[in-house]
């Protein structure tokens, strides 16, 4: 049987903040052979409203992000987006989900309650002697099992499907996300604190690492994004 | 918690990863995508480019090789060898490089770490440290007290040839506060020797920075590896040859750092 399948649109939002290159390759190289998907890099907002999903990546500073999405007139259109149809973001991109951050004291998008707050680690020391440095950078550990503590609902989001818990993702960060209601968080990552390592609220998610740096399972959760219906 | 990082470095000129056999003939290693999915696939954490290429006129070749990497291989790229400017850090990024690492045009001109940090990011811009145990001789110079400076590491630029009259320690602190995200720190005492890192010099320049330090030159057998982490307080290990040269896997490199008790990333988590 021969079925046309109808071509999806991916946007990547480009508000200006760095290289979203490896962001767009790692979506296109997440995608089956099965699947008909563009994804574009843009800064239209029309593009991102006419999308059927969009990723908003993010890196730099919390208050040069805000400021530059509001500049580039995008951010209407990820409001749109967050509103209507499966949004990923990624990094800054998940911090500016939240309602403030204390980078700069700067106001975020209040998609969803919380704040994002910077690691104090200052003086202390990892299990095995060496101490903490900010910012993280490096391959940390994802858990979004219930025993773990990462939500209140028992079952993992969608979006886990087929990648273990506790698999190893990258992650390059000062400041990490603090949702206000537990039933948002996602995942968990501990580095000197228990923190929220992706969140998660209706057709929303985000993560704190990079996936489009994070090899096969980074793939594997961009690859479980676009075949996410919620 | 954060996992101990393994970075195998490549070596670049002329469009093409090569490497030397004794450190001298360079022959052509292969596709560069070819051997970045090899590494990807034995489980590196990173992979370092460093571009030998002696004369500017070829360096731009580099930027489709990282491009070709960056559309093939997802995992954390950085360039190094020869950046100079802010603008170098730009058309590296946007090839697909994650990090760049500043070496020599750091010494020349410190601000170039400050503008590009504070352009793109402390994340995304490494300094790399040739430091080379001081001379009984040197160690008598005057330090920033009159008084001799007393025993300790040389900077070297310019691929190790000049001694620039930096301590290493207290240049890696300043390039930390400068905006350097992280610090790739070479003992050229030990570089080639496979006689293991310097660990003192490694310790000392960990202890002394608030950021990441990858610990490089030296490596030989899979210990050392353990050691500069373990001993050094190496936050990654950079290591060419035993690679290279396939005398161990990163993934054998990866079963030894776990079975002695450091966290490492397996493919297989």
């Amino acid at each position: 049987m021969n079925t046309l399948l109808p071509r999806e649109t991916v946007a990547v939002v480009d508000y200006g903040m760095g290289n979203l290159r490896s962001v767009a390759q790692a979506v296109m190289h997440a995608a089956l052979a099965t699947d008909h998907v563009d994804v574009v890099v843009t800064d239209n907002p029309q593009v991102v409203r006419d999308a059927h999903r969009v990723v908003l990546p993010g890196q730099g500073a919390m208050p040069d992000c805000m400021a530059e999405l509001e500049r580039s007139g995008l951010r209407a259109a990820v409001l749109h987006a967050a509103a209507n149809k499966p949004l990923f973001g990624v990094c800054v991109g998940m911090q500016m989900l939240l309602d403030h951050s204390e980078e700069g004291d700067t106001p975020g998008l209040g998609l969803i309650g919380g704040r994002v707050v910077r690691f104090r680690l200052e003086g202390q020391q990892q299990p095995d002697g060496s101490r903490y440095k900010v910012p993280q950078m490096g391959w940390n550990r994802v858990w979004y099992g219930f025993e773990h503590g990462a939500a209140e609902h028992a079952a993992p989001h969608p979006l886990w499907a087929g990648i273990p818990d506790g698999s190893y993702f990258y992650f390059v960060h000062s400041y990490h996300a603090h949702p206000a209601d537990p039933a948002h968080v996602a995942a968990v990552t501990d580095y000197g604190v228990r923190f929220a390592s992706a969140i998660a609220r209706d057709n929303l998610f985000a993560t704190q690492f990079h996936p489009e740096k994070s090899a096969d399972q980074g793939l594997a959760l961009y690859r479980n994004f676009l075949h996410w219906n919620p | 918690m954060l996992a101990k990082r393994i970075i195998p470095c490549l070596d670049v000129t002329g469009g093409r990863v090569v490497k030397g056999v004794n450190f001298v003939a360079l022959r052509d290693a292969g596709d560069p995508v070819e051997i970045a999915a090899r590494y990807n696939e034995q489980g590196a954490d990173e992979l370092t480019f460093l571009d030998i290429t002696a004369t500017s006129d070829g360096r731009d070749l580099i930027l489709p090789i990282i491009e070709a990497v960056a559309s093939q291989v997802f995992i954390p790229l950085t360039v190094g060898g020869g950046v100079r400017t802010v603008e170098d850090v730009r058309r590296l990024l946007n090839a697909g490089a994650d990090k760049v690492s500043f070496n020599s045009a750091a010494i020349a001109n410190p601000q170039v770490v400050r503008d590009a940090a504070g352009k793109y990011g402390s994340q995304c811009i490494v300094v790399a440290i040739d430091a080379k145990r001081r001379s009984a001789e040197d160690a008598q110079r005057p330090g920033p007290d009159g008084q001799p400076i007393g025993p300790g590491w040389d900077v070297y630029s310019h691929g190790g040839r000049k001694n620039v009259g930096l301590d290493a320690v207290a240049w890696a602190r300043q390039m930390a506060a400068y905006g350097a995200g992280e610090i790739l720190l070479t003992s050229m005492d030990r570089d080639g020797t496979q006689a293991g890192f310097d660990l003192e010099l490694t310790r000392a320049v960990s202890d002394a920075v608030p950021v990441p330090v990858i610990a490089s030159g030296g490596v030989g057998t899979l210990d050392h590896l353990v050691d500069g982490i373990r001993l050094g307080g190496a936050d990654a290990v950079l290591a060419a040859s035993i690679f290279h040269y396939g005398a161990y896997t990163i993934a054998q490199a990866k079963e030894h750092l776990a079975r002695a008790g450091i966290p490492v990333r397996r493919s297989t988590a």
